[in-house]
């Protein structure tokens, strides 16, 4: 296709439907297809088509990567360190090596290293075997002899602040930046444990505070949450003399092969990743990471596939978390509500890692002239954190969506008409709308004003997620000569569907119906796709899959054209048919269409375009769209306060994606995102034990997730936002429908007790103390 | 277990011993049968259901995520009664009918319960659902007409990070409807 800039004028629908549509003028490059009419003129997009994998997971068919096991298989298994800072004098694999079954043993740790010789947390990884079986994977590690030396650590985030705390890190083996993605920011000072402050301002802070008439302050505190992803961390690796193959648990199959192909020095085409089934990552999952190198060069030792999978232990301790944070907020605003100033300090701990954080809510969800954050992130002695459903601005949110509410109270008025007056959004005005007459918002009391000792009330809560895009994001399309159809991607299904996403779009396209299509993904030997992370596969995968069907289309008419005594351009694809345009009685069968082919197949690719009008920034392959993603929460909560349990009886979810593309699928992910939200407010927290720097519940009955029983009734709203941005206009959901659900649910608690909860997670203990019914735990 | 490792013992070995027999730890030979089909396998005697289901006898639908009977995911029926194949060891099933999600759909018609879950999608990243399907099914044997709150229990030991909950409960009330109809 040319790479020159040629363009036509197009008007696309604009706006939310449940308002009322305009057009908006766009850009759009000559070789993409014409603008997507609204979902109610569409046939196939915007339907609630079944998931394509759903047969083969129902039945237990679906091949995940702990069902790979190619013949010959051994199992490597990963000896973690038991102290959570030590340096490691010299480790002794003479044993482990001669003992039946070993086939290799690896060091991983390397003593005298000043930093590959250090272990910094609890779990950390030293050596590696790989072996015949599990069994005896696991005798071999007991055979290991490792010599350390134990150094003072700090497991707790506001003791590693003292200036006298043991150090985490050196100037050498801290990483540097800033890495949580909001912004990702190089050269930040290291003093001590405290990697920056990362600065961000707009305006004049203390003029801002200077005109303001009220000023509410409050410090909140976040947890750590783990992923808890229910398929373990897992690879497969195979390595040959012809080349490396990977199956991978993984949320980014090309990112994993650039990756492969850069630590072990091989060419990209002698690099393969593969995933089907994919049992959940939720941004855990997002890279090689350490447990795959050793997998790799464990194969490359032993001439044979390696599997390593993590125990529910190791993925605890080290397979990434959501960090922790401190957050302190100033806002001033005006009688009349309007902000004047918003100062936000936060502290963050990503443990050994970068990334703790709070993202952008504060300073961009409302409207303020005068902004100062300061972020810093806090190393500890703990596993690494890593990006988790929505990093940063899910802590954030809890905080920031908070102070809000205690403004609105300071000022008599209203949260929902509050973020009426500041918020600029007319998204979220509407999701606002819809959400306060879902829950029934009218019949809201003051707070604590139910006089029985189980008391309810409602809060609500909104969500800012930017709109990422990969630009390097590709997909083919082929019609075969019997007219069944293919599309392939290298892009991962995680559980969003993503698969049926792109079948539904080709479908709209060719005329046909979901089933018809065919989509093989998850396999790096198709054009490469998006990862499936930051919200952005469907964004990223849709404006492709549309655009390659649209330009393998004229191929198929040009072939059929003589049989209908038509000329190419006069065709159309519809209904299953390919027909003459304003001339019904003329037409034939896909296909018939398809058996006029002169080959076995034609193809296209496309890969995703820059959005039309441009993006917001572009840092490599990544891309950020104009617009913001988010959506407006509403919980309705029953807090004894004689046992301080919280109870979340209903949340309304109102949420945008641009255009959704399968309402039943989209509905599933906010299911997700509220009951993780949930989960987060009321029960998850990791725990380390101050005095060995262990954690405490590293498995799934101690470390509490909200189940079956604490499920609420969850409404789902998403509207369509058409902007006329692509040649889908579709985003994602997933991030976004994560951060409203704690806040909502503390402002809600408030509402019901009068007693704000800034600390999560809210447990029964933390309310009553809260309630003054029993001490304050320290 | 005293029943079933005696049979497994050989019998000179057995007529020497003076207290309980045993076996192991090397691996001993057991019959399961599962899903209907008798089957002959060696297994050390450390070996759960689990990972005998999954291991030798190929049967990957049924998975691991905890290993410790935290999470259900591993769930299949034993005599019909729905229980962590995670927490039992192979020799201990003995002549019991051991049902795998494998099991449930008949030829190539799907049970009521895995209809509903494709119908209500009440699946996501999937690998919780076998488990899950396998308690609903269980469910709806014990109780033909189940309200919310009866799904909500019988689904309570099962963990869904993608949180399918509250499709998966529609999909058992569904599936319930469906059989009656």
């Amino acid at each position: 296709m040319p790479v020159d800039s040629a363009t036509r004028s197009e008007t696309f629908p604009f706006g939310i439907a449940s308002v009322g549509l305009g057009g908006a003028e766009r850009q759009v490059p000559i070789d993409e297809p014409p603008p997507l009419p609204p979902n109610a003129e569409l046939a196939v997009i915007g339907k609630p088509v079944p998931r394509q994998n759903a047969r083969a997971k129902v039945t237990g068919a679906t091949h995940f990567t702990v069902d790979v096991a190619p013949s010959g298989m051994l199992y490597g298994r990963i000896l973690r360190s038991p102290l959570p800072h030590a340096r490691i004098r010299s480790i002794d694999v003479t044993a482990a090596a001669g003992f039946p079954g070993v086939r290799a043993v690896l060091a991983v740790a390397q003593p005298d290293d000043p930093v590959l010789g250090v272990a910094r947390y609890t779990g950390a990884p030293i050596a590696a075997v790989a072996a015949s079986s599990m069994a005896v994977a696991e005798a071999a590690l007991r055979l290991i002899r490792v010599d350390y030396q134990p150094l003072p650590f700090v497991v707790d985030m506001d003791a590693a602040r003292a200036p006298d705390a043991p150090q985490v890190h050196d100037d050498e083996s801290a990483p540097a930046g800033h890495p949580s993605g909001f912004p990702a920011a190089a050269d930040l000072p290291l003093q001590g444990n405290i990697r920056g402050p990362h600065i961000t301002r707009r305006g004049d802070i203390a003029k801002g505070f200077a005109e303001a008439a009220v000023v509410v302050e409050g410090q909140y505190r976040t947890q750590v949450q783990t992923h808890c992803c229910l398929e373990p961390h897992v690879i497969v690796a195979d390595w040959r003399a012809d080349g490396l193959t990977v199956h991978m648990s993984t949320q980014f199959t090309a990112g994993v092969r650039h990756e492969l192909a850069e630590a072990f020095n091989l060419p990209l085409n002698r690099v393969r990743v593969v995933v089907d089934g994919m049992g959940g990552g939720f941004g855990s999952k997002s890279t090689l990471s350490t447990y795959g190198k050793i997998a790799v060069a464990l194969s490359r030792q032993t001439n044979a596939p390696v599997r390593v999978m993590l125990d529910r232990q190791e993925e605890q301790m080290d397979a990434g978390n959501r960090p922790g944070t401190w957050q302190r907020l100033r806002i001033g605003a005006k009688r009349d509500g309007s902000l004047t100033a918003i100062s936000l300090v936060s502290y963050g701990t990503a443990g050994v890692a970068l990334g703790g954080g709070v993202g952008n809510v504060a300073e961009s969800m409302y409207a303020c002239p005068n902004f100062e954050g300061a972020q810093h992130d806090v190393f500890i002695n703990a596993g690494p954190g890593c990006a988790m459903r929505a990093p940063g601005n899910t802590p954030g949110a809890l905080g920031f969506e908070q102070a809000i509410d205690e403004l609105a109270e300071r000022l008599s008025l209203d949260p929902v008409v509050l973020r009426d007056r500041i918020d600029l959004s007319p998204v979220r005005r509407e999701e606002r709308r819809i959400g306060a007459e879902r829950i029934g918002w009218r019949g809201r009391h003051a707070p604590g004003a139910d006089p029985g000792p189980v008391k309810r009330g409602l809060g609500m809560a909104q969500s800012l997620w930017m709109a990422n895009v990969q630009v390097n994001s590709a997909c083919e399309v082929r019609i075969l000569r019997d007219g069944s159809v293919e599309v392939l991607s290298s892009v991962q299904d995680i559980g969003t569907g993503i698969g049926t996403v792109m079948a539904q779009t080709v479908a709209e396209v060719l005329g046909l119906h979901t089933e018809d299509i065919t989509v093989r993904i998850g396999d790096t030997e198709f054009p490469a796709g998006s990862p499936s992370y930051g919200s952005r596969t469907t964004a990223s995968m849709t404006p492709p899959a549309r655009t390659a069907a649209w330009r393998v289309l004229p191929t198929l008419f040009h072939e059929a054209a003589p049989a209908l005594n038509a000329a190419p351009e006069d065709l159309i694809a519809r209904g299953g048919r390919v027909a003459v345009k304003n001339d019904a009685g003329r037409s034939m069968g896909f296909r018939e269409a398809a058996a006029q082919l002169r080959t076995d197949r034609i193809s296209a690719v496309a890969s995703r375009s820059d959005d039309y009008g441009g993006f917001r920034r572009r840092m490599g392959d990544a891309a950020l769209a104009q617009q913001d993603l988010g959506g407006a929460q509403f919980a309705a909560v029953a807090v004894d306060t004689e046992t301080g349990i919280v109870r979340v009886e209903r949340v309304v979810a109102v949420q945008d994606c641009g255009r959704p593309i399968n309402p039943l699928q989209l509905e599933s992910q906010v299911h997700g995102g509220v009951l993780m939200g949930l989960s987060y407010a009321l029960f998850e927290e990791r725990i380390l034990d101050q005095h060995t720097g262990r954690m405490v519940n590293p498995n799934l009955e101690q470390y509490k997730l909200a189940g079956p029983r604490e499920t609420p009734q969850i409404d789902v709203v998403v509207l369509e936002n058409y902007q006329g941005r692509s040649a889908t206009d579709a985003y994602g959901i997933a991030e976004p429908s994560n951060i409203a659900t704690a806040p909502a649910i503390a402002n809600a608690v408030y509402n019901a007790t009068g007693v704000r909860m800034r600390n999560l997670p809210m447990t029964p203990a933390a309310v009553l103390a809260a309630l003054g019914k029993i001490p304050t735990r320290s | 277990m005293i029943e079933a490792a005696s049979a497994m013992v050989k019998p000179a070995e057995a007529a020497e011993s003076s207290g309980p027999a045993t076996v192991g730890p090397e691996a001993a030979s057991i019959t399961l049968k599962i899903n209907g089909m008798v089957q002959t396998l060696k297994v050390e005697p450390r070996m759960t259901l689990a990972e005998a289901l999954r291991g030798p006898l190929g049967l990957t639908g049924t998975k691991i995520a905890c290993n410790r009977g935290a999470c259900s995911a591993c769930t299949v029926w034993i005599d019909g009664a729905p229980i962590c194949s995670c927490m039992v060891l192979a020799i201990d099933v003995n002549a019991r009918n051991v049902t795998t999600i494998e099991g449930l759909a008949h030829g190539g018609r799907l049970h009521p319960v895995q209809s509903a879950f494709i119908e209500h999608d009440a699946l996501q990243c999937g690998f919780c659902t076998p488990g899950m399907i396998m308690s609903c099914a269980a469910l709806l044997e014990q109780t033909p007409s189940p309200k919310a709150d009866d799904v909500r229990a019988a689904i309570s030991g099962h963990y869904c990070r993608c949180g399918t909950y509250p499709h998966v409960i529609a999909a058992a009330l569904s599936a319930a409807q469906s059989r009656k109809a």
